[in-house]
């Protein structure tokens, strides 16, 4: 599964009206990796992952995603990445069963590791319930079972420890690593510095939309 | 991918399914108020109950297919989708074939209501239920573009009506006018010929809308 670049993005850019939120950002990102994106609000870390991840189109420069361009070839895009974005992408009047079996569904996937995929979250107990009934730090747990669904050969994780308790860092944790075990790539963009860096190789701060600095996770400016 | 997008959307209508009862409700409470606009004569009532029926489905229709795409931006759930990948025109065709079934039981659960508010009623009950579901098929597909185009905008409520109902007005004319025929008799078989305008006009509507779904949705 890893590869030599799972990730590669040069001079990618987009602006919101006038605003660059992604001024000029190039990297790479070997196979099986795992990046921490940090820097401040506004900065563009989500929008780099929504970019990545096509569900915004760039105004600048390109990213190639397992070799397919995010614009050009986005639906192959599509089935190697995972996004856990700030919106849960989760239907409110459905239980959390039911969520994720509208997932298997599209993906054409069996549903039959639903169950285990909401015990690995700790939502076994409230599988039947709706995700309307759901606390912040649930309906965050029940998203990133929706990704784990999705096997993704590249995962985004924006903001991950966002509204999620203790336990659910250490889930995050053991997920993250999990993932790289199985030769994911993994993006978190995190304000989290000293957790995140703790399980991530390599880092990369952002500030006004470029990279202000990258190098290994073990070495990341801590302000 | 369809069969999957069906299923999720007849489960989200089933779970929101009290929502239905209001707009039967306001459909009802229409096709009354309408009739107060003509008065007590029943031959009058009679003439216009056709009319009326398609009046009151279609502004009950607005609230379906605005509140058809409530779920998909409350969490950014569409998006969510699209990016698995799900193919926007099977999301559209689940969605739009949900919508045209839950306005064809619309159509016919105000059926019993026209007919005794009008007195209009009939023994070609097969015709009527076909006419009801070919003119809500061209009711369904352009409504749910426009209720996607218009789901963001603050003002959907208005602004969805304002671009469904100029388009529609060839399927609704065609509607109007076979469910009269029906209800009033077709001596000169009639009615068929504007089933087959209604039938025309819907093949249109599903696969332009089907096209054009995926532009709409996506950025």
């Amino acid at each position: 599964m890893a590869t030599s670049a799972d990730v590669d993005a040069k001079n990618l850019a987009r602006r919101y009206g006038r605003r660059w939120a992604l001024a000029d950002v190039s990297f790479t990102l070997a196979g099986g990796a795992v990046l921490m994106v940090a820097g401040p609000n506004g900065s563009g870390k989500s929008t780099l992952l929504r970019t990545l991840s096509t569900a915004v189109r760039p105004d600048g420069g390109s990213a190639r995603i397992g070799g397919f361009d995010v614009v050009r070839e986005r639906e192959d895009v599509r089935k190697l990445v995972a996004l856990l974005s700030h919106a849960s992408y989760l239907y409110d009047s459905l239980t959390a069963k039911q969520n994720l079996a509208v997932v298997a569904d599209h993906l054409g996937r069996s549903r039959a590791n639903i169950d285990a995929l909401l015990d690995r979250v700790a939502l076994g107990r409230r599988a039947d319930d709706t995700v309307a009934t759901f606390s912040a730090g649930m309906r965050k747990r029940l998203s990133f079972a929706r990704v784990l669904l999705q096997e993704p050969r590249v995962a985004m994780l924006d903001e991950p420890y966002g509204q999620l308790d203790p336990e659910g860092f250490v889930l995050v944790e053991d997920v993250v690593r999990e993932l790289k075990a199985g030769g994911t790539t993994v993006i978190i963009a995190t304000h989290q510095l000293a957790r995140a860096s703790a399980i991530a190789d390599e880092a990369m701060l952002l500030e006004a939309g470029r990279v202000a600095w990258r190098g290994k996770a073990s070495e990341v400016p801590q302000r | 991918m369809l069969i999957a997008a069906l299923r999720k959307e007849l489960l989200l209508q089933w779970r929101s399914r009290a929502q239905f009862m209001a707009v039967f409700v306001f459909g009802a409470a229409a096709l009354l108020l309408f009739s107060f606009a003509v008065g007590p004569v029943a031959e009058m009532l009679r003439q216009f109950s056709a009319g009326f029926l398609w009046l009151g489905l279609l502004l009950s229709s607005t609230l379906t297919l605005a509140e058809s795409f409530h779920a998909e931006m409350e969490n950014r759930a569409l998006e969510g989708l699209l990016l698995l990948p799900a193919n926007p025109r099977a999301l559209y065709y689940g969605k739009a074939i949900a919508n045209w079934l839950q306005l064809t039981l619309l159509g016919i659960a105000l059926v019993p209501v026209m007919v005794i508010l009008y007195d209009a009623g009939t023994t070609r009950v097969g015709s009527l239920i076909v006419v009801i579901a070919l003119g809500t098929a061209g009711l369904s597909a352009p409504g749910t573009l426009y209720a996607a185009m218009t789901a963001q905008v603050r003002s959907k409520q208005t602004l969805l009506p304002l671009l469904l109902f100029p388009l529609i007005v060839p399927a609704l004319l065609a509607s109007v006018k076979a469910t009269s025929l029906i209800i009033l008799g077709d001596p000169m078989n009639q009615s068929s010929a504007w089933i087959i305008l209604l039938v025309a006009f819907d093949a249109i509507y599903w696969s332009l809308c089907g096209l054009l779904f995926g532009r709409v949705v996506e950025e």
